[in-house]
């Protein structure tokens, strides 16, 4: 077992493994990046809808090719289909907004439950058709990164490569849409155009993505890493390449995981090394994990009563740990931190408004702008 | 930064409207303003909620379409002068928790020079920490920006435009919600700008400062109801027939 681990997870499990692998890994780079953005401009269940929207597409395509006599199962051929349903159903999402009173929530989750209805309805219509071999359709809904070929592998990789240089390039600009789009607007950049090609970005992930992930759950792609890679940096440069490299290892882990276990079907199992990376992240990182979190608050209440307590000259536990006390008696330490926990209170008091709002209020140094204000103001 | 005279008087008023309507879904925001701001003295524009303040702004750097009527800025039409325009929205208008430090967002107001694929090179981060010690931010360059105090946030948002070097701030609400060293802080920014040439529109809220701090007051409600010097535009009277929103007493009343 341990060697069909590492032969899997170091490409030398045999040459079909290696591609899906490698595919997924690239497809995984590709949505962390463009998922980043995405997010920011809250637009990721908007490529949510769209990956749904691409199943009637698909099945439409299919009936087309089959009539006009095509090879109907030609992978071209149905991912254009999917494309012009994805984006179409993009499309009404960005204009329901624009121009209808409905709410972005309802518009995305109508396109949607709609279209996906629509096409799970073509779909059970083609499979009562006795000629067609219509059996592989049914993969683009859950995924299935064993069928992707080699030329597959190289196409993800290369859609890889143009979204990572392609983000890079224009970082700077879509930065300024994602922060303040009026404002990036009023200076005169192309606002459309570049939220055009941030979801036309997003819309080739959940098309490159539908084979080997499925278009239930293509748009985790998009939003796992992202969310994933924001707890550990307040820099949206390192929460870019974070999220690449967390795509990337995530979709590998699972697609390597669904190698070891024939039966693990590949979408859900990189979906999962996807989750777990983010639960990760979500307890584990430094300043904005919930753990750091939970210590923060328990760690900032226990010190403000054990300060109170001190200023009221009772005995609480924790005051020596902190180096407040020794035997009984305050330190200097413990006189600093009470003169500064007075200033806070004046602080609070008079000029609440010069407070940051995420501060350790009482604890914490007092911000300088309120002890200027103080010292001019105060009584 | 000193301004040839000859060009201000070819550059035109800051900010001259004829006619100027803007609708949202049919709705106007802005009904037929008129108004030409003077070269000199920074600028409030004053009115109750919905009047159309943020509107005026907003089609003066084109942000929304004028249904009828025109803008010119700077004696341009508003699409040419956008290099020369700094706009600041409302501060509550991002999202305060975006992966940036301060600097970070001093350092956009240089985007729009810098071009797409230009690279940052060591003279811009100066302009872009010299903008923030122009706020009293040096400090706090490398702060998160979701840890900030409203006051603050508000001169790192002031600092951006700063950074954009234009010769015409609209600012949207500078002073709304914030601490009396930030408001200081912006009013000296503010002040020093008017000397050096720039010309500087604010949207303002709080009537009892708008003497004190401003040289010209356009009172809006829907449409230029006054424009002048503080003293002319706020007369009971006129402040009274922007801020009442009528009711059959109090127009019987002023009518007699």
């Amino acid at each position: 077992m341990n060697a069909d681990l590492l032969a899997v997870l170091t490409f030398t499990a045999g040459y079909n493994t290696a591609v899906a692998m490698a595919g997924c890994a690239a497809l995984g780079a590709a949505g962390g990046g463009v998922g980043v953005f995405l997010l920011l401009r809250a637009r990721a269940m908007a490529a949510d809808a769209a990956g749904h929207a691409t199943l009637p597409g698909i099945v439409l395509a299919f009936l087309l090719a089959s009539w006009v006599g095509a090879e109907a199962r030609s992978l071209p051929v149905l991912l254009a289909g999917a494309a012009v349903t994805g984006a179409l159903g993009m499309a009404l999402i960005v204009a329901a907004g624009r121009t209808t009173r409905l709410g972005a929530d309802a518009a995305i989750a109508i396109t949607l439950s709609v279209s996906y209805a629509l096409g799970i309805v073509l779909l059970s219509y083609v499979q009562t058709r006795p000629d067609t071999a219509q059996g592989g359709l049914h993969t683009f809904i859950l995924g299935q990164a064993a069928a992707l070929s080699a030329w597959e592998a190289i196409a993800v990789g290369m859609l890889a490569a143009v979204a990572v240089l392609v983000l890079s390039l224009l970082f700077r600009p879509l930065t300024l849409l994602c922060f303040d789009a009026d404002q990036a607007r009023s200076e005169g950049w192309p606002v459309a155009m570049l939220d055009m090609l941030l979801v036309g970005l997003g819309l080739a992930v959940v098309l490159f993505g539908l084979q080997a992930v499925g278009l239930v759950l293509v748009v985790s792609l998009l939003i796992l890493p992202a969310a994933s890679a924001r707890f550990w940096s307040g820099r949206l440069v390192v929460v870019f390449r974070l999220a690449v490299a967390f795509g990337a290892g995530g979709a590998w882990l699972g697609a390597g995981a669904s190698a070891l276990w024939p039966r693990l079907p590949t979408g859900p199992s990189i979906v999962l090394a996807l989750g777990g990376l983010f639960i990760g992240s979500l307890l584990l990182a430094p300043h904005r994990g919930a753990l750091a979190e939970c210590l923060r608050r328990g760690g900032y209440a226990w010190r403000l009563r054990a300060l109170r307590a001190m200023g009221q000259g009772r005995r609480f536990p924790g005051t020596e740990l902190f180096g407040w006390t020794r035997n009984g008696s305050p330190t200097e330490r413990g006189r600093a931190a009470l003169a500064r926990l007075e200033l806070w209170d004046r602080c609070l008091a008079e000029m609440p408004e010069a407070v940051p709002e995420r501060a350790a209020w009482g604890i914490a140094p007092v911000p300088a702008d309120a002890v200027r204000m103080l010292e001019r103001f105060g009584p | 930064m000193h301004i040839e005279p000859h060009l201000v008087a070819v550059l035109g008023p800051p900010l001259r409207t004829e006619g100027l309507t803007v609708a949202y879904q049919g709705r106007p925001a802005l009904w037929n303003a008129t108004l030409s701001l003077p070269r000199s003295g920074l600028t409030a524009v004053v009115g109750p909620n919905g009047a159309g303040k943020s509107t005026l702004l907003k089609a003066a750097v084109g942000l929304v379409p004028a249904v009828s009527g025109t803008a010119h800025v700077l004696g341009r039409d508003v699409g040419e002068a956008r290099r020369d325009v700094a706009y600041m929205p409302q501060r509550n208008s991002v999202d305060w928790d975006f992966p940036a430090t301060a600097l970070d967002v001093a350092a956009m107001g240089l985007y729009g020079r810098i071009g797409w694929f230009g690279r940052i090179r060591r003279h811009h981060r100066e302009a872009a920490r010299d903008a923030l010690a122009r706020v009293g931010m040096a400090d706090l360059a490398e702060r998160q920006i979701g840890q900030l105090s409203g006051g603050q946030r508000q001169r790192v948002f002031l600092a951006r435009a700063l950074a954009q070097e234009p010769r015409l701030f609209l600012l949207d609400e500078p002073f709304a919600g914030i601490d009396t060293i930030s408001e200081e802080a912006i009013l000296d920014v503010l002040a020093e700008l008017e000397r050096s040439g720039r010309h500087v529109v604010c949207v303002h809220h709080d009537l009892r400062t708008v003497a004190n701090y401003f040289d010209h007051v356009v009172l809006l409600n829907t449409t230029v109801l006054a424009s002048g010097t503080p003293a002319e535009v706020l007369r009971d009277n006129t402040i009274r027939r922007a801020y009442d929103t009528g009711g059959f007493a109090s127009r019987t009343a002023a009518a007699e």
